[in-house]
C-alpha cells in the first residue's frame, strides 16, 4: 500500500469552532481502489474533517494533496473539480425540486432535463438504483433520497466518494445493496471513504481502518489485521467493557397501556398503524425499528404532542385507575398529576433551547409553578447546580448558554431536569445518541436508577447490541406496525433484525 | 502558479462571544465613524466647517429648552412604538405592522373625539378614547396574528399591508370628517372646547407623554425578564417546537403577544392624537413605526438600550433637521444622515458576531485574528 | 357608462411601474433576500434617471437628440439603483446583517435621497413649482408607435405605450422563462430554497445572491424611472411617487412569486390603483380612498388563501429573509 501515492493526502490539518478544536493536527491518507472507514465516536471530529475536503469548512491550519498535488478547496465547488463528492448525513437537497433537478444542481451548461434524465437512467441501471427523475423530493422516502444523493455523486463521475453514516436510516437490505453498490465502486478503483461508528460496518466493509478520537488521529491499520476490541480501545482510549447492568424487574406492574394506537403525519401517511402494548413500572421497554417506522410518533402520542386518530393511550396509577391520554397536551397531562417525562431525540431542538443558559432550561418544566404572574428564578438555579454537580456536567458555570456545552453535557443536563421531577413514565428516543462511551454509561446508569425506582421506561434506541443488554423487553417496529415483542433476555440480534425489516420476523422460504 | 492554489485572502469564522463592553464598544465606534462620514458629506454639500455641522446637530436637540421638550416627546413617541413592537420580535415574530396599529390608534381617538363630542362629558370621551384606540391597535395587529398562528401565514408581508389598509382607512375618514368642508384635511379637532385633549401636567405639553412611555418601558422590561408570558416569549421565540414539548401554547402566545404589541402601538397613538397633535392626518405617525424595528433590533430587544437608541436617532434626526434649516437644505437630508448612521450600525453587527482572519501569502500556518 | 377604453390603457400604465419593481422584488426573494429596500431603490432609481436628464437638458437647451436623452437618464437610473442594490447585498449577504432591518434602512436612506435631491434640483431650476419639469426628455420616452392612433381600439389598447412599458413586459417574461427553464434560474431558486444543499452542489451562494439582488434592484429602478419619465410626463415631485414601492412588494406576493402572472396582475393593480376615478362616486371623494385600499386588500386575501391552501410549489422561498453562512453549526 506504501508504494501507491494517496488519492487524498491531508496533512496536519486543524479546525476550531470558536473555543472547540474540531480536529487538531490530523493526518490522513486515501488511496484508490480501497475503501477506508474512517471509525470514531461521536464529537470526534470525523465529520468536520470530510467537510473540509468537501469544501465545507475551511481548515485554520494545514495542508491537503489530491494526488500528490497542493490543492486548496475553498468550496464545494472546488471539490468537485477535483473529483471529490460527499453524501452527507443530512441530505442536501431542495424539498421542492424534482430528483433530476437536484442532481443537476450546480453543474454547467445549458439546463437540458431530458438529457440528464436520461443518464440518470443509465445510472440506475448499471447499480440497481430506483429513482424517478420527475419525483418531488418531499414525495420521497428517506432511503429513496440517499439514493438520489448518491446518484447525484455518481453523475459527477466523482472517483473520491464521501458517506457520511449512510446506514444509519437504512434497512438491513438497503443496506446490504449499498455495500454491493461501495464494492463495486472499489473496484472500478474509486476511493470510497465511509464515516460510521458500527463496528460490524467496518468488519463487513471496509479495507483499512483509520480512526480518530477527541480530534486527534490515532492511527490506521489494514481492517484485516485488528478486531472489533482494538478499535474500540482505539477509539476510546482506553480498554472498556461492552457491558452494561441489567437488574431483573422488582414488581412490574401495568403503567402505560396503549391500544390500537393509529397516527397519520400531516400529509396522511399512516405513520403508526394499530399498535397496542403494555409498558411496565420498573421496567424498561425497548423500541426497536428502523429510523422513522413510527418511534418518534409513538413516543410524541404518549407524550401529548402528537395529534392521534384511533386507538387509546391509559396511564394506569399505583391504585389502580385508569386516565386516558389522548387528547391531551402536556399541559393537561401534567396538570392531571400523571408525572411523564420526556428525554427528545433532538434535544436542543426540542427539550431545551440552546441560546438559554442551565438554569432557565431547567424553568422549562417548572416555570408555571406558583400563583405568580412572575417567574420563580431561584428553585431552577439550585436544580441546576444539583445537576452539574451530580451529574458531573462539565460547564464552566450554571449561566452558560447550553449550545456552547457538548453533546454528552448538553443530553446530562436535559436527562437531568427530566428526571429531577420524580416521574412515573420515562420517555427517551435515542438518549445516548453522539454521546461519547462515558456519557452514554453514566445515561445507562441513571436509566436503571430511574428503573429501580419503578418508573415505566420506554427507551428507543438505534443500537441493537445496546437493546438487547439493556432492555427488559424489546418492542419491534416495522413500518409503523407491531411487529413483535420479545424479552430482551435471549433475543438474538438477527431475530430482531428480521423482524425489523419484515412483519414477525419470518422469512417467506 | 494557478488561481486554483492560492489559499482565499482571508476568511470568516463565527465568534465564540464578545463581551458586552467590547461589543458595545464595536457599535459606539460604528456610531463615531458614521458622524465622521456625515460631517464630511454635509460639509461637501454645504461648505461649511465640519464641526460646525457637528454643533448644529447638537443645537438641533439642546438648543433651547423647547427643542429639549420636543426631542424628549419625539423620542418618547418613538420609544414607545419601539417597546410595543418588541415583544413579537423577541418571539421572532416580524410585526412591520407598528405604523398601521398606531395609526389605527390615532383614527380610533379621533373618532371618539368627533363622533362622540355633541354627546358625553369630557371624562367620558377620554375614557371612550383610551378603551377603543388600544382597541383598535390590538385587532389590527390580531388579523395577522390569527392567521399567523391558524395557517402560519407569512406575518412579515401581512403586516406590511395591514399598514397600507390603515392608511387608506384614515384617508378615507379623513375626507369623511373634513373641516373645514371640501379641505381633505381634518385640522385641530375641537380647537376650542378641548374636548378629548388630555390635560397637560403644570406648563409642560409633552411631560404626560413621557411619564406614560416612561411606565411601558419599565413594564415592558419587568414583562420580558421577569413574567411567565415573557418567559413563554423567550422560548417560542428560541423554538417552537422546545415550547410545544414543555405544554405552551405556542398559538394563544403569539396571538397574544400580538394583542399586546398591537394595543401598545395603539397607546401611541392614542398619545399622538389625544395629547400631542389634536388631529388626524394619514401620515401622523411619520414612520414610527418602521424606525422602531431598528431601534428595537438595535437594542437587541432590551427595553432599557432601546432608550439609547432611539435617543441616538431621534437625536441624529433632530440634528440633521436643524443642518437643512441652518444650511438651507431641504428636510429630507435628515434621512440620508439618518440612513447611513443606520447602514454603520447594521454592518457593526458583523464584527460582534464573526472575526475575519487574514492569511498572508507564504505563511500559511500563521494567521492574524481581528 | 364604464370607459374600458381610457380606463384599460391608463391602468396598463399605472401598472408598469409595479410590474419592474415586483419583478426585480421576485427575482431577489428568489435568491432568499427579502428586500425591503424596493421602495427606497425605485426612489433612487427614480431620481438618478431625473438627475441625469436635468443636466443633460440644461446642456442642451435647443432640443434633445432622442437616442442620449433616452440613454442617459436610464444609464444613471440603473447606476444609482446598482449600487443601492450592491449596499443592501455588502450588508446582508457579506456582512450577513438582518434582511428586514437593513431593508428598511435602505428605504428611509433612499426615499430621503429622492427627496433631497429632487429638492436641490427644484432650487437649482428656479421654478416657482415644487416640481421639476423634464418634458423634453419624458416626450423621447412616451414616443409611441407613429400609427398607433390610427388603429383605433386595437392601437389605443396596446400600441399605446411609452417604450419601457414593452421593456418591462419583456423583463418580466424573459425572468420567468429564466427562472422556470433556464440553469441560472434553477440554481438560483435552489440558492432561496435551501443554500445549504446548493452550497454543497457547488453553486456559488454568495456570488447568485448579489447578482439577482442587483439585477432586482436595477429592474425595480426603472420602475421608478418609468414613473417619472412615462406615467408623471417627466414631472418629478417629491414623494409623489409614494407607496408604490410597497404595492410592488404586495405584487409579488399576488403573483405567488411568478413574473410572468405579474404581467396581468400589474395591470389589475394599476386598475384597482385608479378604479375610483371611473367609478360613478358622485362627488363623495372619501369612498375613493377606500378604493385604494382594494390591492392591499386582495393581496392580503391571496396571502391567507396560500397560506390555507399550503401547497408547496406557492409558498415564499423556504430561505426568504435569513442570512446564510456556511460554517454555521
Amino acid at each position: 500500500m506504501d508504494n501507491k501515492i494517496p488519492a487524498v493526502t491531508m496533512r496536519n490539518i486543524t479546525k476550531r469552532f470558536g473555543p472547540v478544536v474540531a480536529n487538531d493536527k490530523v493526518w490522513l491518507n486515501i488511496y484508490r481502489g480501497e475503501i477506508l472507514a474512517l471509525l470514531g465516536e461521536n464529537g470526534s471530529g470525523k465529520t468536520t474533517l470530510m467537510n473540509m475536503l468537501s469544501g465545507i469548512y475551511f481548515p485554520d491550519e494545514g495542508e491537503i494533496q489530491i494526488d500528490g498535488k497542493d490543492v486548496v478547496i475553498r468550496s464545494p465547488k472546488d471539490a468537485f473539480d477535483l473529483g471529490i463528492g460527499m453524501i452527507h448525513q443530512h441530505f442536501k437537497l431542495v424539498d421542492v425540486l424534482t430528483a433530476a433537478e437536484n442532481i443537476v444542481l450546480g453543474l454547467p451548461g445549458k439546463l437540458d432535463l431530458k438529457a440528464a434524465a436520461e443518464k440518470i437512467r443509465a445510472i440506475c441501471e448499471a447499480y440497481g438504483f430506483e429513482v424517478d427523475p420527475a419525483q418531488k423530493i418531499y414525495d420521497m422516502s428517506v432511503s429513496q433520497k440517499q439514493t438520489v444523493e448518491i446518484v447525484k455523486v455518481l453523475y459527477r463521475g466523482a472517483d473520491i466518494l464521501i458517506l457520511d453514516e449512510p446506514t444509519a436510516v437504512l434497512t438491513p437490505q438497503e443496506t446490504d445493496k449499498l455495500f454491493a453498490v461501495l464494492r463495486n465502486m472499489r473496484n472500478d478503483g474509486k476511493a470510497v471513504v465511509i464515516i460510521t461508528h458500527k463496528m460490524h460496518e467496518v468488519e463487513e466493509l471496509s479495507d483499512r481502518v483509520a480512526v480518530l478520537r477527541h480530534g486527534q488521529f490515532i492511527g490506521d491499520m489494514p481492517t484485516a489485521q485488528t478486531n472489533a476490541q482494538e478499535m474500540t480501545n482505539m477509539m476510546v482510549g482506553h480498554p472498556v467493557v461492552l457491558n452494561i447492568d441489567r437488574p431483573e424487574p422488582v414488581d412490574p406492574k401495568p403503567r402505560i397501556e396503549v391500544k390500537g394506537l393509529t397516527v397519520r403525519n400531516i400529509d396522511g401517511i399512516v405513520k403508526l398503524d394499530d399498535v397496542s402494548f403494555t409498558a411496565n413500572s420498573g421496567e424498561i421497554l425497548g423500541i426497536a425499528g428502523i429510523s422513522g417506522c413510527g418511534q418518534k410518533e409513538l413516543l410524541e402520542a404518549i407524550a401529548g404532542l402528537q395529534p392521534v386518530e384511533a386507538g387509546s393511550i391509559s396511564y394506569v396509577g399505583d391504585d389502580g385507575t385508569r386516565e386516558e391520554l389522548i387528547g391531551k397536551d402536556p399541559l393537561s397531562i401534567q396538570q392531571m398529576g400523571v408525572s411523564l417525562s420526556f428525554v427528545p431525540e433532538d434535544r436542543l431542538g426540542m427539550g431545551l433551547v440552546g441560546n438559554m443558559d442551565l438554569a432557565d432550561n431547567m424553568m422549562l418544566r417548572s416555570f408555571r409553578s406558583g400563583r405568580s404572574m412572575f417567574t420563580d428564578r431561584k428553585t431552577p438555579h439550585s436544580l441546576a447546580e444539583t445537576v452539574v454537580r451530580d451529574l458531573e456536567v462539565s460547564t464552566p458555570s450554571v449561566s452558560t448558554p447550553v449550545r456552547r456545552l457538548s453533546g454528552g453535557n448538553v443530553q446530562k443536563v436535559l436527562v437531568g431536569r427530566e428526571i429531577a421531577s420524580a416521574p412515573t413514565v420515562l420517555l427517551t428516543a435515542y438518549a445516548v445518541r453522539g454521546l461519547d462511551i462515558n456519557s452514554s454509561y453514566t445515561i445507562y446508569d441513571l436509566i436503571n436508577q430511574q428503573k429501580a425506582k419503578g418508573v415505566a421506561v420506554i427507551y428507543v434506541g438505534e443500537d441493537l447490541d445496546v437493546l438487547l443488554e439493556l432492555a427488559d423487553r424489546i418492542l419491534v417496529l416495522c413500518g409503523g406496525k407491531v411487529s413483535g415483542i420479545v424479552p430482551g433476555r435471549g433475543a438474538k440480534k438477527r431475530d430482531v433484525g428480521l423482524m425489523m425489516t419484515k412483519m414477525g420476523g419470518k422469512t417467506d422460504e | 502558479m494557478n488561481k486554483k492554489n492560492q489559499a482565499p485572502l482571508f476568511y470568516v469564522s463565527k465568534r465564540g462571544s464578545i463581551g458586552w463592553v467590547r461589543a458595545w464598544a464595536v457599535r459606539g465606534g460604528a456610531v463615531l465613524l458614521a458622524l465622521l462620514v456625515n460631517g464630511v458629506i454635509t460639509s461637501l454639500v454645504t461648505g461649511e466647517n465640519p464641526l460646525q455641522v457637528y454643533a448644529a446637530i447638537f443645537d438641533g436637540s439642546f438648543g433651547s429648552s423647547r427643542k429639549v421638550w420636543v426631542l424628549l416627546q419625539n423620542l418618547s413617541m418613538l420609544l414607545c412604538v419601539s417597546l410595543a413592537v418588541t415583544p413579537a420580535f423577541k418571539m421572532r415574530c416580524w410585526n412591520l405592522g407598528g405604523e398601521g396599529q398606531a395609526l389605527i390608534g390615532c383614527l380610533a381617538a379621533a373618532a371618539c373625539m368627533i363622533c362622540l363630542r355633541d354627546a358625553f362629558p369630557n371624562w367620558a370621551i377620554i375614557l371612550c378614547m383610551i378603551v377603543s384606540s388600544i382597541l383598535a391597535g390590538a385587532v389590527w395587529a390580531g388579523i395577522p396574528a390569527f392567521f399567523k398562528a391558524r395557517f402560519n401565514t407569512n406575518e412579515t408581508l401581512f403586516t406590511l399591508m395591514m399598514n397600507y389598509v390603515a392608511t387608506q382607512l384614515v384617508s378615507y375618514y379623513c375626507v369623511v370628517w373634513e373641516s373645514p368642508k371640501g379641505s381633505g384635511q381634518i385640522g385641530i379637532i375641537n380647537p376650542n372646547t378641548h374636548l378629548g385633549w388630555f390635560p397637560q401636567i403644570g406648563p409642560y405639553k409633552y411631560l404626560l407623554n413621557i411619564l406614560v412611555v416612561a411606565v411601558v418601558c419599565v413594564f415592558m422590561y419587568v414583562y420580558l425578564n421577569y413574567s411567565k408570558h415573557g418567559y413563554e416569549i423567550s422560548v417560542v421565540g428560541e423554538s417552537e417546537r422546545t415550547a410545544r414539548y414543555v405544554g405552551i401554547k405556542v398559538d394563544r402566545v403569539i396571538i397574544r403577544t400580538m394583542l399586546l404589541s398591537g394595543a401598545l402601538c395603539g397607546l401611541a397613538g392614542l398619545l399622538l392624537v389625544g395629547s400631542t397633535n389634536h388631529t388626524l392626518t394619514p401620515t401622523l405617525v411619520e414612520g414610527r413605526g418602521f424606525t422602531a424595528v431598528m431601534v428595537s433590533w438595535l437594542a437587541k430587544f432590551n427595553p432599557v438600550w432601546m432608550i439609547l437608541t432611539s435617543f441616538l436617532l431621534v437625536f441624529l434626526g433632530r440634528g440633521a433637521g436643524e443642518i437643512a434649516t441652518n444650511f438651507g437644505l431641504n428636510s429630507s437630508f435628515g434621512d440620508i444622515l439618518t440612513g447611513i448612521i443606520l447602514f454603520f450600525i447594521i454592518g457593526s453587527e458583523f464584527f460582534i458576531n464573526y472575526q475575519i482572519h487574514f492569511r498572508r501569502s507564504g505563511d500559511k500556518e500563521d494567521n492574524a485574528h481581528v | 357608462m364604464f370607459d374600458f377604453l381610457t380606463f384599460l390603457p391608463r391602468a396598463v400604465v399605472q401598472g408598469i411601474p409595479l410590474l419592474l419593481g415586483s419583478t426585480g422584488e421576485t427575482l431577489t426573494e428568489k435568491s432568499g433576500n427579502l428586500n425591503l429596500g424596493i421602495p427606497g431603490i425605485m426612489y433612487v432609481g427614480a431620481i438618478s434617471g431625473v438627475i441625469g436628464s436635468f443636466f443633460y437638458e440644461r446642456a442642451n437647451p435647443d432640443g434633445l437628440a432622442a437616442l442620449p436623452a433616452v440613454l442617459i437618464p436610464i444609464g444613471c437610473c440603473l447606476l444609482g439603483s446598482l449600487l443601492m442594490g450592491l449596499l443592501y447585498c455588502f450588508l446582508t449577504v457579506s456582512l450577513r446583517a438582518n434582511q428586514n432591518v437593513t431593508g428598511l434602512a435602505i428605504t428611509t436612506f433612499g426615499v430621503g435621497f429622492g427627496n433631497f435631491f429632487g429638492g436641490s434640483l427644484m432650487k437649482l431650476s428656479g421654478s416657482e413649482l415644487p416640481s421639476i419639469i423634464l418634458t423634453a426628455t419624458s416626450n423621447c420616452f412616451r414616443r409611441s408607435l407613429p400609427f398607433a392612433d390610427k388603429l383605433g381600439a386595437v392601437g389605443k389598447l396596446f400600441l399605446s405605450y411609452g417604450f419601457l412599458a414593452y421593456i418591462a413586459v419583456v423583463i418580466a417574461l424573459v425572468c420567468a422563462y429564466v427562472l422556470k427553464r433556464t440553469r441560472t434560474g434553477l440554481q438560483l431558486r435552489a440558492v432561496g430554497e435551501s443554500p445549504n444543499t446548493a452550497d454543497a452542489a457547488g453553486i456559488n451562494v454568495g456570488r447568485y445572491k448579489y447578482v439577482a439582488t442587483c439585477a432586482g434592484s436595477m429592474i425595480a429602478g426603472l420602475g421608478g424611472l418609468y414613473y417619472v419619465m412615462d406615467y408623471a410626463s417627466g414631472m418629478w415631485s417629491n414623494n409623489a411617487f409614494g407607496d408604490r414601492g410597497w404595492l410592488a412588494i404586495a405584487l409579488v406576493i399576488f403573483t405567488v412569486w411568478r413574473p410572468n402572472i405579474g404581467v396581468l396582475a400589474s395591470f389589475l393593480f394599476g386598475g384597482l390603483y385608479i378604479l375610483h376615478m371611473y367609478i360613478p362616486s358622485g362627488m363623495n371623494l372619501a369612498v375613493k380612498e377606500l378604493y385604494k385600499m382594494a390591492p392591499y386588500v386582495i393581496t392580503i386575501v391571496v396571502l391567507v388563501l396560500t397560506s390555507i391552501r399550503n401547497k408547496r410549489e406557492n409558498q415564499p422561498p423556504a430561505s426568504l429573509g435569513l442570512p446564510y453562512f456556511r460554517e454555521e453549526r
